[in-house]
């Protein structure tokens, strides 16, 4: 199957069972370049399963992904990355005894194929270094530049993660709950380096706090046992009866 | 937080001079040790191989109990080569690091898709077939008797001594070549992502870096470096047998490492140092408890030094350090 033309990311048809549980039921999907969709649903509506379908972590038993036109589906993890397709993570997978300045230099060596050197290469370990202060100046950490990623507080180690998302120059990026876990104190700052996010960069975020769903995503798809359930922008999906009757249980303003 | 606080920062901040003094130490113990030279040789041997180890296990993360494998391939590619090929030890050396190489390689494609105690458990058996095969393949590597090896001169020039002095050089030399790529190696963007992999690979796959690749990489490097170690062995003793496989050369590796410390390259230094030295005097004094003083060591290194001994001399440095501040003020 071939891909529609200016389409970042183009799912479809995706299924995956385990067992006789169906966790991906025939799934399409659009995103175009700097597109912003919220992916919501209740508890095992099989949200983070997609996410690890697209990534590569498990593989599908039938559909297609295209990322810019190119089939990925068959791919290893690490070679979609390298074609442009980013995550964070819900939980924390940071190198926890290394700076973060060399958490983004490490994967900035990577994005530019340099990992593999071990001659004469200072110069370009070094700019990767220069490159790593740039991106977290960006996201605003850049004052913690020097310290172990196990000494920062919770917030800023999810900031970091988007920092290094950034930094492999993604195409689409899926954002896996970046605020979960946060104090509500902090969210603002991460709510801030969201709408700052890169305009030509397509998002896929999934989020369990509906305000930041519901401020961060132009639509939204609502997933539910595996199943697309409906989509729309933030306004419809809110006003859906049907949405707001297996998965919100509450009124949205 | 000042950079100096954080241990891996610190290490690139190292005056030259430190650098100079294991190397300055062991030219001096050429001149004076005089009857010492095959027991300095040893040393040299022991710490090259905790070096690789270093590499693989310490930096990379890959839990091995299987690098008296390549110590052992290595000892035996060395003595054979010499035996029916050429008997000059350069070249040697050279043959048997790469056919090491090449072996951990292919065990290392084998193997390193798999993790935690399911991958010691594997290296531990390729260690075991490799040499139950030895002991049974008597007409090639002369089973239990092993191999007695005549050495040509090391480049055509220098003839092993009876005193053991051409070849203590002889291994100072090849230590400090892979010394250098080893220090290279850990500095590098490779070696920075090895770090990373033995963190956290699920994070390393998320930035797009090739897991297995990197970890056949290194080990074939590490199993290399093992294998150099064990020819050093063969060619300057002139003899290798069955011992050079066993299980309990890597058992030994692994203590040398933590006694002095992972991750540091010259924890390998000292680890290898102490242990052969300890083993040397202890057992003279009592040949059957000499063990009890390399426990009781590693007892208290892992209790009280987290970073092994290497940690003891951070604070010696540290202290240098301060001194020379005030002296300045």
């Amino acid at each position: 199957m071939s891909a529609a033309p200016g389409s970042a990311l183009q799912v479809r048809g995706l299924s995956k069972n385990f067992g006789a549980l169906a966790v991906a039921q025939s799934i399409d999907l659009d995103l175009a370049p700097g597109a912003r969709m919220g992916l919501i649903g209740p508890n095992g509506a099989g949200k983070t399963t997609f996410i690890n379908l697209l990534t590569g972590m498990l593989s599908p038993d039938a559909g297609s992904i295209h990322l810019n036109g190119e089939a990925i589906d068959r791919m290893k993890p690490e070679d979609r990355v390298r074609r442009g397709l980013a995550r964070t993570h819900q939980i924390n997978t940071l190198l926890n005894e290394t700076n973060v300045r060399d958490n983004v230099a490490i994967a900035v060596a990577e994005r530019e194929k340099i990992a593999w050197r071990t001659l004469r290469f200072r110069p370009q370990w070094r700019a990767c270094l220069d490159e790593a202060d740039e991106r977290l100046r960006e996201i605003g950490i850049a004052e913690v530049a020097d310290r172990r990623v196990s000494e920062l507080p919770y917030g800023r180690q999810r900031l970091l993660e988007i920092a290094i998302a950034l930094a492999l120059k993604p195409r689409v990026l899926l954002l896996d709950e970046p605020a979960a876990g946060v104090p509500s104190a902090e969210s603002h700052i991460i709510h801030d380096v969201l709408d700052r996010l890169p305009k030509d960069i397509a998002i896929l975020i999934i989020e369990h706090d509906m305000d930041v769903v519901f401020r961060f995503a132009k639509e939204i798809t609502v997933l539910v046992q595996g199943r697309i359930l409906t989509r729309g922008v933030p306004q419809q999906i809110a006003a859906d009866p049907e949405v707001r009757a297996v998965y919100l249980g509450r009124s949205v303003k | 937080m000042k950079p100096a606080d954080n241990p891996a920062l610190a290490d690139d901040r190292v005056s030259p001079l430190w650098h100079a003094v294991p190397w300055l130490l062991a030219i001096a113990f050429y001149f004076m040790a005089a009857g010492y030279h095959s027991l300095g040789t040893s040393i040299l041997v022991y710490i090259l191989l905790t070096l690789s180890l270093d590499l693989a296990l310490g930096y990379a993360g890959i839990i091995t109990l299987g690098h008296a494998a390549f110590f052992g391939f290595g000892a035996y590619a060395a003595a054979l080569f010499a035996i029916h090929v050429y008997s000059e030890p350069v070249t040697g050396i050279i043959v048997a690091t790469v056919a090491t190489g090449i072996f951990a390689a292919l065990t290392g494609m084998l193997i390193l898709h798999t993790q935690g105690v399911t991958l010691l458990m594997l290296t531990l058996a390729i260690s075991i077939l490799l040499a139950e095969w030895a002991n049974r393949a008597h007409t090639i590597t002369g089973g239990e008797d092993g191999l007695r090896v005549t050495m040509g001169y090391v480049l055509g020039l220098f003839r092993f001594d009876l005193w053991g002095r051409v070849a203590y050089l002889y291994a100072l030399a090849v230590l400090f070549v892979w010394f250098l790529a080893a220090w290279s190696i850990v500095h590098s963007p490779f070696g920075r992502s090895l770090d990373g992999i033995r963190q956290s690979p699920a994070r390393m796959r998320a930035i797009g870096t090739p897991v297995w690749w990197r970890l056949v990489a290194i080990y074939a490097l590490s199993g290399a470096m093992a294998g150099t170690a064990g020819a050093l062995s063969a060619q300057t003793t002139r003899f290798v047998g069955l011992n050079t496989l066993h299980v309990l050369i890597s058992g030994i590796a692994v203590v040398m490492l933590v006694l002095g410390g992972t991750k540091r390259l010259y924890g390998a230094f000292i680890g290898a140092t102490i242990y052969v030295v300890v083993q040397d005097i202890a057992a003279k004094i009592n040949p059957f408890y000499w063990m009890f003083v390399i426990g009781g060591l590693l007892m208290a290194t892992v209790m009280f030094l987290e970073g092994g001994l290497m940690e003891v001399l951070d604070i010696v440095r540290r202290r240098f350090r301060q001194l020379f501040a005030r002296v300045k003020s």
